[in-house]
């Protein structure tokens, strides 16, 4: 059997400060209900600038500049105490700037539904020249040169139309028109959420583009698994935000679909991503997701009670190459997926011996043949000040105190085993952004580095929040360091036996 | 506390009355003082369904019923969470919300 590779992958984040005060659940709920509220004060204090923003330990870390357990030993808090040495570029990805952003969600609209204001889309687009990704796809600015609208035209339109304000710096730079004039799926808020998710999820594909050897041309099926839902109200979820994706970054060659199942949907694509490339269906998948402005300043209201800055006022994405075997990158080890079945219940317990111990289980290995596990990667700084608890670290406790329950561990030995085997959490609380993908890249690194031999990457999803079901979700797989396929030696032998053979039946002939 | 649960909770104790008792399953101390509170002094946050309306329903957490149930279930329900979870602290957390 020749497993499937991780040939690549991308992370980059987008600041967005503006889009957290305008677009945030949490904040267009206040509005309604409490539009004078002091949260809307408090919160634009509560903001980080850009250069605090690049400079936090974990933005560093999501786009591949240091590794996640560089943050064990990094001073706390880590939003007092910035990286000295810190990029917008990574290994990886990249940072965004929310003009950048803003810029992009314009490039994307095929709709023309977004408009900028004209001084505003000059300027920006002469940035964005400057960045190579943008530069791989033919006249991808070219929408840049259309004529932006006045400012009064822009304030018309967000007062009197309900267009989607976009802010910068403090000022409306450009809108997002609705889409039908009664259609409630196609409103100018959920267009503007749908495109941003899409803006984010096409540069960070093009990023993959400029940090790995996989072409647009390449690209045979695109899953994205972002927890968005593009369609109109005849078809609310009707899809496929991939190949609108994908249409983007110039993969003509490719077709797509869209896969959903909350925070776990990712590893859900991954895992068809695996089967698609295994079955020989396709040689290149990708799976990726853009972010998402629901979620962003969630939790701003505890951050705020507690003297910090809103953390969540950022966007993630993120792309994974999976291929045909090369025999260099890590395997996908398509027969040690974990699943968590209809049946097999909500408890803690239950979750994770179906998706950790029992893949393992069936395949024979124990849980001490995992070098590291990579569960939901929420950062710490985000969730305990909201009550939430560290997230990854309970993960991490839950498959240690499992491992004690089944005697592959001692109990004393909990601390070291979660030490050992995790790591810090360090992803932006964008829902299927944390669950165990960001550490994919750093575990291929490290994994053709010869220092990690198996690593298990683990996503979980909260069905319950759809209301049609109060069953929990959960998936996970290993990547593994990439041997020479037994089949390959086996029949290598075989033929060197025929040939033998042939050999001695020609000399046998001959005397 | 999540709003729809206020609201289902504030059904049940309008169905039931004083014969419902509440079981907590936060895995953190400070989520769950916050529910217990919410069930028996009402939501401090006032943005939901039980905002200014004082319950007192009877609240325990779910490792309180230890010996209460069957050892069994509760092993394969609790047994590894009880590992995890800082018991002591999510126990006192509700504890001091009963009457």
């Amino acid at each position: 059997m020749s497993f499937p590779v991780i040939k690549g992958a991308s992370y980059s984040l987008f600041h967005t400060p503006e889009m957290t005060v305008h677009q945030g659940s949490n904040q267009t709920t206040e509005r309604l209900t409490n539009p004078n509220s002091e949260h809307f004060k408090n919160l634009q204090k509560s903001l980080r600038s850009f250069d605090d923003f690049v400079k936090y330990p974990p933005n560093q870390v999501y786009i591949g500049n240091i590794k996640p357990d560089m943050l064990k030993c990094h001073k706390r808090p880590w939003y007092e105490h910035p990286m000295e040495v810190a990029s917008t570029d990574g290994a990886f990805g990249a940072i965004y700037t929310e003009e950048e952003l803003i810029a992009l969600v314009k490039i994307v609209d095929v709709f023309d539904l977004v408009v900028l204001e004209e001084s505003f889309q000059a300027a920006t687009k002469v940035k964005l020249e400057k960045r190579q990704e943008l530069q791989i796809i033919d006249k991808l600015l070219l929408k840049l040169d259309s004529k932006g609208v006045e400012f009064a035209e822009l304030e018309r339109m967000v007062n009197d139309d309900h267009a989607e304000g976009l802010y910068y710096s403090g000022r409306l730079v450009g809108c997002v028109k609705k889409a039908h004039a009664f259609d409630p799926v196609l409103t100018a808020h959920v267009m503007f959420e749908n495109l941003v998710s899409k803006a984010t999820a096409a540069v960070n594909l093009l990023q993959m583009f400029t940090k790995t050897k996989l072409r647009p041309r390449d690209i045979d099926y695109i899953i994205e698994t972002s927890e968005e839902a593009c369609g109109d109200m005849n078809q609310r979820g009707g899809g496929n935000m991939a190949k609108s994706i994908g249409e983007i970054c110039g993969c003509i060659n490719a077709t797509g679909s869209d896969t959903r199942s909350f925070c776990a949907g990712p590893v859900h694509g991954l895992v068809q991503a695996a089967a698609l490339v295994q079955s020989g269906i396709y040689k290149n998948v990708v799976v990726i997701a853009g972010g998402s402005t629901a979620k962003l300043g969630m939790n701003s209201k505890s951050h705020i009670d507690k003297n910090m800055p809103a953390l969540e006022d950022c966007l993630g994405s993120f792309a994974i190459h999976v291929s045909e075997n090369d025999g260099i990158n890590p395997i996908i080890r398509t027969d040690v997926v974990g699943r968590h079945t209809i049946g097999a219940g909500s408890a803690p317990q239950a979750v994770i011996t179906a998706i950790v111990t029992d893949p393992l289980d069936r395949a024979g290995l124990k849980l001490n043949d995992i070098d590291k596990f990579s569960p939901e990667l929420q950062n710490p700084e985000i969730t305990v000040p909201a009550g939430a608890g560290d997230v990854t670290l309970s993960n991490l406790k839950m498959i240690a105190a499992l491992g004690v329950k089944r005697g592959d561990f001692l109990k004393e030995d909990m601390e070291r085993i979660v030490n050992e085997k995790g790591m810090p959490g360090y992803a932006p609380t964008q829902g299927h952004i944390p669950s165990g993908i960001p550490y994919i890249g750093f575990a291929r690194q490290d994994i053709m580095n010869k220092k990690l031999k198996k690593v298990m990457i683990i996503g979980k999803g909260s069905l319950f929040l759809g209301r049609l079901t109060n069953l929990f979700d959960g998936v996970s797989f290993v990547m593994e360091e990439n041997t020479v396929p037994e089949e390959t030696t086996t029949v290598s032998k075989e033929e060197v036996r025929s040939i033998v053979a042939e050999a001695l039946k020609n000399l046998a002939q001959s005397l | 506390m999540d709003l729809e649960n206020q609201a289902r909770i504030k059904g049940f104790a309008d169905q039931y009355g004083k014969d419902l008792v509440i079981v907590l399953g936060a895995g953190e101390a400070q989520a769950a003082e916050l529910a217990a509170e919410t069930v028996t002094q009402g939501d401090p946050t006032y943005a939901g369904p039980l905002a200014g309306v004082q319950l007192e329903l009877p609240v325990y957490h779910a490792f309180e019923l230890k010996d209460s149930v069957d050892p069994g279930v509760y092993d394969d329900q609790a047994g590894m969470m009880e590992m995890v979870l800082d018991v002591d602290a999510l126990v006192e957390s509700v504890k001091k919300f009963r009457a």
